[in-house]
């Protein structure tokens, strides 16, 4: 068999069998996301089968998978939202930091992975799935409670705290000093600034940019825009995930609405590879060694998470079963621990153990998450002190 | 009646008043166009009893139902003082002759005397339509006239 048709049959082979498990997932009604590593594990170095052919095309695939992933949280949110949630939630973003960030860095530094594992690790246990809890929040009909608020603007906070903490990481593992280091946080975060008075006042001009009546024109300005200021926030060193981020913050109104109808098959797609790959990275055999610190850190973040939604909505003047609600629900871990993880993993400046970690640890939060969101009201009913019985 | 609005971000807008028995009734409005209604629980005021999704034209027809009779009842009330008139909402259904076709073409002024003198569509109110006013299905008439006029009128819209 020649190359070509080796490659595409072994990329045709991890596709279906993605598709397959994707279908699973939404049988049990969970993220897809731990499936696909599954899948990666399951491909990958150690695994069951080894792949060949598509080094080459799943590497650019998978990044182009993470500018993707960040394309469309940018685009989910226009800059008038994220400064106005930052301005409500920014004590509870704190809160929110300290303690979720903290446990990462404990168990990092207590495995002896240096000041650089407790950088990636604490970025791994820190953000919360945006993705998967948003698709929670819709399931379970909780748009309109009043705890749904404080729970997103949380997310708000830790999706712009991740446009800073990305560069930050981007130049930690680039081996820079700390002044470098420091100029890195400067720059993004005056291209943070930048981005949003831009997108605030001249939102309609970046969006006129890359706007067309023709699906097929207007999806390629989109797809290039978003690759081509990926491309060159790398180059300055701020990540390229977050030049993506910064783009699609800037594109509002109804040109954010369609390019996220577009784009959104394309980032399932792309972001499938990314998994695959960061599973593919992880060897089977490492894990066993990680899994009690694995599941130490995911007891320990659950309840870091419960108590940072509680005292948030408590604060919104929010009841104790909407406090253990949002608490709940900020639970899930998923994507963007896995993109942090595997950035450190691509730059080689960190354990093996420690993506062995990320993923089990993902894996474990991303359906711990969703299932703590559902049963927390049946239990936090059960743990209330006065009689359930006032009927309704 | 205070309407809070509540940016949900990444999601739409929440708007929502509470209601005189204590519980928050509104919308969740979706970015992609899409509303669902809410309604609080009463035992546990921040979450929500229901949140159901409604499609453009079901929110439509749903403010139909709830603006129609009170715009029917103020009407009546004005004309309290003139026996023998009354009003009354009208439906063009799907299978009505006038689906689609002007208010001209129905000939109710000639044929009733009814006077036609609002007509709802999507929780929108438009007075005094002109003859040129087109039809659809699902708008609520509001017409004004004696009882057989208005009796006949009903026959027309339904059957033509």
């Amino acid at each position: 068999m020649d190359h070509t048709a080796l490659a595409l049959i072994e990329l045709g082979g991890v596709f279906f069998l993605l598709g397959a498990l994707g279908k699973v997932a939404q049988r049990v009604g969970m993220s897809p996301i731990p499936l696909y590593l599954v899948g990666g594990l399951f491909f990958g170095e150690g695994g069951v089968i080894e792949l060949g052919d598509i080094g080459q095309f799943t590497h650019l695939a998978s990044e182009i998978g993470v500018v993707l992933l960040l394309l469309l949280l940018g685009l989910e949110y226009s800059a008038a939202e994220l400064v106005g949630g930052m301005k409500r939630s920014w004590l509870a973003g704190v809160v929110d930091i300290v303690a979720n960030a903290a446990p990462g860095v404990v168990v990092a530094l207590l495995l002896g992975w240096g000041p650089i594992g407790a950088l990636v690790l604490a970025g791994v246990t820190y953000i919360s799935s945006s993705g998967i809890i948003a698709k929670v929040l819709g399931d379970l009909g909780r748009l309109g409670n009043r705890e749904t608020p404080v729970v997103l603007s949380i997310l708000v906070f830790e999706d712009l705290a991740m446009a800073v903490y990305l560069p930050i990481l981007t130049a930690v593992l680039g081996g820079v000093s700390l002044l470098g280091g420091l100029t890195a946080v400067g720059i993004s975060l005056l291209v943070i600034s930048v981005v949003l008075v831009i997108a605030i006042r001249y939102g309609r001009f970046v969006s006129a940019i890359v706007d067309s009546e023709d699906r097929e024109v207007f999806l390629l300005r989109v797809f290039g825009a978003a690759l081509l200021v990926a491309g060159l926030a790398q180059a300055l060193q701020v990540s390229a995930a977050v030049g993506a981020f910064l783009l699609g913050i800037a594109i509002s109104g109804s040109t954010a609405e369609n390019a996220t109808r577009l784009l959104e098959p394309l980032r399932d797609l792309f972001a499938a590879v990314f998994f695959v790959v960061f599973g593919l990275g992880t060897d089977p055999a490492s894990i066993p060694p990680v899994l009690a610190w694995a599941v130490v850190l995911a007891v320990v973040t659950t309840l870091t998470k419960i108590g940072t939604g509680w005292w948030a909505a408590r604060r919104s003047g929010v009841g104790r079963l909407g406090r253990a609600r949002a608490g709940a629900a900020l639970v899930a871990r998923g994507e963007f621990s896995i993109v942090i993880a595997g950035l450190a993993v691509s730059a080689g400046a960190v354990e093996g153990e420690l993506a062995a970690l990320a993923t089990t640890y993902v894996l474990l939060m991303a359906v711990l998450g969703p299932t703590a969101a559902r049963v927390v009201e049946p239990v936090a009913r059960r743990l209330q002190p006065r009689p359930a019985t006032t009927g309704s | 009646m205070n309407v809070e609005v509540t940016p949900l971000p990444g999601i739409g807008v929440r708007k929502e008043f509470v209601a005189g028995n204590g519980r928050r009734i509104g919308v969740v409005n979706h970015r992609d166009g899409t509303t669902d209604l809410i309604v609080s629980k009463s035992d546990d005021p921040d979450a929500c009893l229901a949140s159901l999704p409604l499609t453009a034209d079901e929110a439509g027809a749903l403010a139909n139902l709830l603006g129609a009779p009170q715009l029917v009842a103020q009407l009546t009330e004005e004309q309290k003082d003139l026996p023998g008139i009354s009003t009354r909402q009208l439906t063009i259904k799907a299978a009505s002759p006038y689906d689609g076709r002007s208010l001209a073409d129905t000939e109710i002024r000639t044929r009733t005397g009814v006077s036609v003198v609002a007509v709802m569509r999507a929780g929108q109110i438009h007075p005094s339509p002109t003859p040129d006013f087109v039809f659809t299905a699902g708008d609520l008439v509001v017409a004004v006239g004696t009882a057989e006029g208005l009796d006949a009128a009903t026959k027309i819209l339904h059957q033509g």
